[in-house]
């Protein structure tokens, strides 16, 4: 579980997060919308460490993981950014076996259960067979799932994703997202997922929290933040919701009432 | 390729070039002469007078040559390899932030200088060069660090620019100098001025540890390839590792460039005809760089020293004219061509 409390971040004199408090729980997935510019990416890229903060604190069982040197917070959260200019030259289980730095020594020096462990993050994800290919060789669907991969083989109980569907198509975003929903239902990760596509949110997310300048502006269930007033005032377009022909979610439709 | 052990074959190459460079010069030495003369050389053994005039060219001469160009290959591979590592870059070698011009500055104020015929004397100048090549980087460091991080492209662009601004200082102290021109300009076509052992062990302990820390940090230079965020994600203290490989890369090609003046195309090349028939696992591709390099110098070397015997080619010029044509063909050649 992983509890952020009142994470404010600035690029200078701007503030891009504004006192940002939000809890994800395991075995939830909990995603992470609002309009381009709301700061979503800047938050998965707080917690991850990445970014300094300028005030506020996150903490997973009570661990200060912003106290935290790089290696043993890469013990609690693993990120999956969106899978672009990857290193071409390595093969896939290079690529996932580095997912392993965290408990390995500075040589980089893997053992037969890390190697197991990296063969079980690829089994699950769907990419063993792709596992002598090279990086470069990839298309984006089978690259961003090779960055799950890499994040599985992290071990952690907390697991964040930067848009990772966003380059993806239909049958790529669907088989990604029920691989992520099916990480937290079934091995009780704690996942925050930041998503752009309001329908993926609605129904694969748990919760969902809605990210406005920086701001959070609402956080429930997807029928309770998928509303037409929050979501029109948040995306400056009026949107019509209604239900999901076949699913029990909200839909959300871009329309001029 | 891959098949057979990349190590056994860059040891095969290198050992041969060693042979090759001991044997070769203004007099041939027969490969069974050569043989019993180190052997009884490394074990201290006395040899019939027949062989006496072979193993003093053999042990004062050729033998601290041969180890000074190996030294001097090594530093550059695993340096380039370090850096194109570093800097994600396929067009960095070991001379993109400045060591080279900065070394080349010290050198040309250092020969405006006579310097008496004593040991530092003949250290004087090549001790300006090291220093000078120090000084760079850390000017250089300095300028591109931002807070806590140290980006790259900020190292790059500090580093163009001060080599320019380098570069041309040295142009001027070298049109205003009056003799000493030839030499400077020697210098920064790479090549050998200095005999014996001094250079060699002037060099060594600053080879050892950049070399030394180089090898330990391939698996670091494997993370840095993804970028200093995923990096960090995955666990590494970034700028921490960064400064590491960057001093250390440094230091040995400073000491490398301060005896052997300015050599290029091994820091660039060898990289990448390692990488192109090895893989791009930098565990692996240092140490073989650093072999490669150490080969490929003492073959540009040998050549240097017998194509205009008794004359001496700079060998910059050899490993010009020679190693581009190479890499192409190479390249050419290469399976996985377009994965740098």
């Amino acid at each position: 579980m992983l509890k952020i409390e009142g994470l404010t971040v600035s690029y200078g004199a701007r503030r891009v997060l504004g006192d940002v408090s939000l809890e994800v729980n395991s075995g939830e997935v909990t995603a992470l919308i609002g309009p381009n510019g709301a700061g979503k990416s800047t938050l998965v890229r707080a917690v991850s460490g990445v970014i300094p903060l300028k005030r506020g604190i996150i903490r997973t069982n009570g661990i200060d993981l912003t106290a935290l040197p790089p290696m043993p917070r890469a013990r609690h959260l693993a990120v999956v950014p969106q899978a672009v200019s990857l290193p071409p030259a390595f093969t896939v289980w290079e690529t996932v076996r580095m997912g392993r730095t965290p408990y390995l020594n500075f040589l980089g020096q893997t053992s037969a259960k890390d190697e197991e462990i990296v063969r079980l993050a690829l089994q699950k994800v769907d990419v063993l067979d792709l596992a002598g290919r090279r990086v470069g060789e990839l298309s984006g669907g089978e690259g961003q799932r090779v960055l799950l991969a890499r994040a599985l083989a992290q071990s952690t109980p907390i697991l964040l994703l930067d848009e990772p569907t966003s380059n993806l198509d239909m049958h790529y975003q669907v088989n990604f997202m029920e691989l992520v929903q099916g990480l937290a239902h079934n091995d009780k990760l704690a996942v925050l997922i930041a998503l752009h596509d309001l329908n993926l949110a609605a129904r694969y997310a748990d919760r969902i929290a809605l990210l406005v300048d920086g701001k959070i502006k609402a956080s429930g269930t997807p029928l309770q933040v998928l509303t037409p007033e929050l979501i029109s005032e948040a995306y400056h377009l009026h949107v019509k919701v209604i239900p999901h022909p076949f699913a029990d979610v909200p839909l959300v439709l871009p329309g001029n009432d | 390729m891959s098949r057979l052990s990349p190590y056994l074959l860059s040891c095969a190459f290198l050992t041969a070039a060693i042979l090759l460079s001991i044997a070769i010069g203004s007099v041939f030495i027969p490969p069974t002469d050569m043989g019993r003369i180190l052997t009884g050389w490394f074990f201290a053994a006395s040899l019939p007078e027949s062989l006496q005039t072979f193993a003093f060219i053999i042990v004062s001469i050729r033998l601290p040559r041969t180890v000074l160009v190996l030294l001097t290959g090594a530093a550059l591979g695993g340096s380039g390899a370090a850096y194109q590592g570093l800097f994600r870059n396929p067009l960095a070698d070991p001379y993109l932030i400045g060591v080279a011009s900065g070394a080349g500055l010290g050198v040309a104020a250092a020969l405006s200088i006579q310097w008496p015929y004593t040991f530092w004397g003949l250290l004087a100048v090549p001790l300006a060069g090291f220093l000078a090549a120090m000084l760079t980087i850390l000017l250089v460091y300095s300028l591109a660090r931002l807070g806590k991080t140290i980006p790259t492209t900020n190292l790059i662009l500090a580093g163009v620019a001060f080599s320019a601004f380098a570069t041309s200082l040295t142009s001027l102290l070298m049109l205003r100098s009056t003799g000493e021109l030839r030499r400077a300009f020697g210098f920064l076509l790479g090549g050998y001025t200095q005999a014996g052992w001094n250079p060699v062990l002037t060099i060594l302990p600053f080879l050892a540890i950049g070399l030394g820390f180089l090898v330990l940090n391939g698996h670091t230079l494997n993370l840095l390839q993804f970028g200093d965020e995923q990096a960090q994600q995955l666990g590494l203290p970034v700028t921490r590792a960064k400064t590491i490989i960057l001093v250390a890369a440094s230091l040995a090609t400073a000491a490398a460039v301060s005896f052997s003046g300015v050599i290029g195309f091994i820091g660039l090349i060898v990289p990448h005809v390692m990488r192109l028939w090895f893989g791009a696992d930098y565990r692996r591709l240092l140490p073989l760089s650093i072999i490669g390099g150490a080969g490929a110098l003492l073959l540009a070397d040998v050549i240097a020293r017998s194509v205009l015997s008794p004359q001496e080619l700079p060998v910059g010029i050899v490993t010009a004219l020679g190693g581009a044509p190479f890499f192409l063909w190479v390249l050419r050649k290469a399976k996985n061509q377009g994965y740098w």
